[in-house]
Parts: C-alpha cells; structure tokens; sequence
C-alpha cells in the first residue's frame, strides 16, 4: 500500500483526507506542523507529501525547501495544497521543486486524488 | 468612446454634489477633517483676499506698501495653515482606505479555508463513500453546496477586488480568440439560460483576427456580462452577442431584453458594492462586486467598457479589446 505523508494543521482536514485516502486504497500519515512535518518524511519515507502552506513552526515554503534539499526526501514528490494564492507564490514553490501546486478553493476532493494518483504514477 | 449622457447631468445631480454639509456627513467625518470643506473655506479666503487686496491697493484707499506685504503675509499663512489640514486629512482617508484594502484581503483569506474544509466535507457525504442517502438527507445536504458555493464565490469576488485595490491583479497576457472564448462561456451558462427561458444569439460577421490579454480575466469579465443579461430577464427573452473587428481593436457587443437598469442608478453601477434598485433586485443574488471587477479587468487589458440601458426594454454593453 502506497504510504501519503499530508502535512496540514486543520483537524477538519485531517479527518477527510484520513477518510477519502484510506477510501481510495491509501495509507495516510499525518503531520500538524512543518517540525513533524520534516521529522515523518525522513523516518516513514512516505511515497508522496501533501503539504499546506500555513503551518505553524516551520513555514511550508521552509519545509518544501528542507525536503527538496535533503537526499534523504529529495525524490519524494510534494503537493502543494494551499489556500495562499499570493503573487509569485506558485512560481516560488515549483522553482523549490513541488509537483503541482493546488489552491484548495479551485479543486474538488475527487480531483485532488486524481491529481494524487497522476504523481504517483511512474514516469514513462 | 462614453456618451456625456451616461453621466446623467441634472440638478439634482449637481445640488447633490455641492451639498457639502451632507458629503462629510455621509462620509462620517468631522468638518475639520472633511476636504470638501477645507477647500470651501480655502475658496473663501483666497477670493476674500484677491478682492481685499484689489480694494485696498487701487481702488479705494492708496495704502503704504509695508500695510499690503502685510496683508498678504497673513493670508499666505491661513492658506498654509488650511493646506497643511487638508494634506493631514488626505492623509487619513488614504490610510483608512488602506486599511480597508488590507482588512478585505485578511478576512478573504480566513474564510477560505473553514469554507474548503466544509465544501470537501459535504463532497465526502454526497459521494456515498460512507452509504446511501436518504432523499431529504439529499436535499438538505443540496442547500448546504450551494450556499457554500456561493460564499465562496463571493469570497473569490472579494480577494480579486482587494487585489485591484493594491494594484496586484495579475495578467498573464497571450493572443486568443474572443469568438471561441465566448462560445465556451455560452456554453458554461447554458443550463442556467435555459432554465430561465433565454435564447442565446452569437453572431460574428466575419473571420476575426486574435486579442491580446489575459484569457481567464476575460472569460471573467465575458461570463459577468452573461450572467447579468441572462438573471435580470423577466420570464422569458433573448440576448444578442456580437463581435466586430474595429482596425486595431475588437468590439464586443452583448445585447438583452431585460429588465433594463434605472436611469438614476446609471452612473452608480460600475461601483463597488452597487446593486441597482430594480425589480428583479430581491430574487436576484449577488455581491454588488461584477461589474466593478468587469470593468478594472477590461481597463488594465487597455480596452474601454459603457453601456446603454432603458427600463423595460433591455441593457446594452460595449467592451473593446486590442489586438496587439
């Protein structure tokens, strides 16, 4: 079973992403902060990381940085799920490396996994 | 481009604006800090002393030199006392409007997310992931989408007004064809038209050449205009939209049989939060925001936007775009 790491300090989002995964066949890991964030990417080696942006402790944009720095994470594709749409700031996280950038107030559940399912998938 | 007569100059307009009392009242300032009253008493003082001046110099009295530098002296220094309160309350106006700005976008922002975390919510239970519903749990579940939906329309409408304020809505420009934009945007709409008895007439009279802009604010600023046209007919009725190439710009033209919009209310509706006074106002929904955003958008892709409206025959609008 393919291990998601989702880093996001909304409990609410935490239980529906911990439901719809589990659902579509995913074993979820969660993280309520950049700090643990960081910590469960090295020790789970999870398959794929969900990230917010707003987090507490350690900026997303920080955390998205450390990961893709680190050899450890670096081949880990990042998500990044965010309701911060300011200006640059998706340039700014795809030049970091993330994947895709997703503005929550944009996306359906149903294409969020879609887009899951298509980073997961292995590159011709 | 815009007809003087979409200004609706009357007198009621023009003692409306020299009321000055009842502006810094509805602005909810102190006389001291209202400008339209400081550049009153600005007024007075300088054509006071133009006059005194004028009288004690040449006409009436012959004065000594020394008394005239005086004189001026002292009305240099009320008009610098006045000036300076003036840019003091400039100042406090730009500050709140500030404010304001910043205030919109900090609330936006926060709304979002409880918003998503409720749309997915509710996505999760239609989704009968976790069972079959029963038909009201259904319906109940229906009104609490769409008014989520709605919320977060108006709180997109929102952000992009505050990002207009601060001068940071962004164009991504590339040349693209208006005829299929607003082919797909009829096509968006076309539930909502048909729901409401409306026939849809695009009309081209011939091969267009490409505009210059950003594709998804024109598509905004395109389904703006269709949405109003389409909400605010009565019953039943049609709305013409037709595209011509003007040499250097394309002029687009959308046409309805609606309800039309007040004449006094005219000069009022490209403004924020402005919901004209007509009939179809209470079953209507909406922010108030459109056309503001209508008409930033087609304005900073350097094209013009006005319109031409009579009550219970329809509205018109023009917008042009450039080509290059």
């Amino acid at each position: 079973m393919q291990k998601i790491l989702f880093i996001e300090d909304e409990s609410a989002l935490q239980k529906t992403f911990g439901d719809i995964l589990t659902e579509s066949g995913y074993n979820m890991v969660s993280a309520t902060d950049g700090e643990q964030g960081i910590r469960l990417a090295k020790s789970e080696k999870p398959d794929l990381i969900l990230l917010d942006l707003i987090l507490p402790k350690i900026h997303g944009f920080d955390v998205l940085k450390q990961l893709k720095t680190d050899k450890e994470t670096k081949n880990i594709p990042i998500i990044v799920l965010t309701n911060l749409e300011g200006v640059g700031d998706v340039e700014k996280a795809l030049e970091f490396g993330a994947t895709t950038y997703l503005v929550k107030a944009n996306y359906s559940l149903e294409e969020v996994v879609k887009k899951i399912k298509q980073s997961l998938a292995p590159k011709e | 481009m815009r007809k003087w007569y979409n200004y609706n100059v009357s007198f009621k307009w023009i003692s409306e604006e020299l009321n000055i009392f009842n502006k810094c009242r509805q602005y909810r300032l102190r006389l001291k800090d209202c400008p339209q009253f400081l550049f009153l008493i600005m007024g007075i003082v300088i054509s006071g002393s133009a006059f005194t001046t004028y009288a004690l110099g040449t006409r009436y009295f012959v004065v000594e030199p020394t008394t005239v530098s005086l004189i001026v002296l002292v009305v240099t220094g009320v008009l610098l006392i006045i000036t300076f309160s003036i840019v003091r309350s400039m100042e406090g106006l730009a500050e709140a409007s500030r404010l304001k700005s910043e205030f919109i976008s900090i609330v936006s922002h926060q709304l979002r997310s409880p918003l998503s975390n409720l749309r997915w919510a509710a996505e999760v239970l239609v989704s009968k992931d976790f069972g079959e519903l029963a038909p009201k749990q259904k319906e109940y579940l229906k009104i609490i989408q769409e008014n989520n939906g709605r919320m977060g329309e108006l709180v997109t409408d929102l952000l992009m007004v505050s990002r207009i304020d601060e001068g940071k809505l962004l164009f991504d420009k590339i040349k693209f064809s208006l005829e299929d934009l607003a082919k797909e945007v009829i096509n968006g709409l076309k539930v909502l038209a048909e729901a409401s008895n409306v026939a849809i007439n695009l009309e081209v009279s011939e091969i267009l050449p490409q505009v210059c802009s950003d594709y998804k604010m024109i598509k905004i600023v395109v389904e703006n205009l269709l949405d109003n046209a389409i909400r605010y007919i009565k019953e039943k009725g049609k709305v013409f939209i037709k595209i011509n190439n003007k040499n250097d710009h394309l002029l687009f033209e959308i046409r309805d049989t609606g309800v039309g919009i007040p004449k006094d209310d005219q000069r009022h509706i490209f403004q924020k939060f402005f919901r004209s006074q007509n009939i179809l106002r209470q079953q209507t929904l909406g922010s108030g925001l459109g056309l503001h955003i209508t008409k930033s958008i087609i304005e900073k892709s350097g094209g013009k936007i006005w319109f031409k409206s009579q009550e219970g025959v329809g509205s018109t609008f023009w917008f042009t775009l450039p080509i290059k």
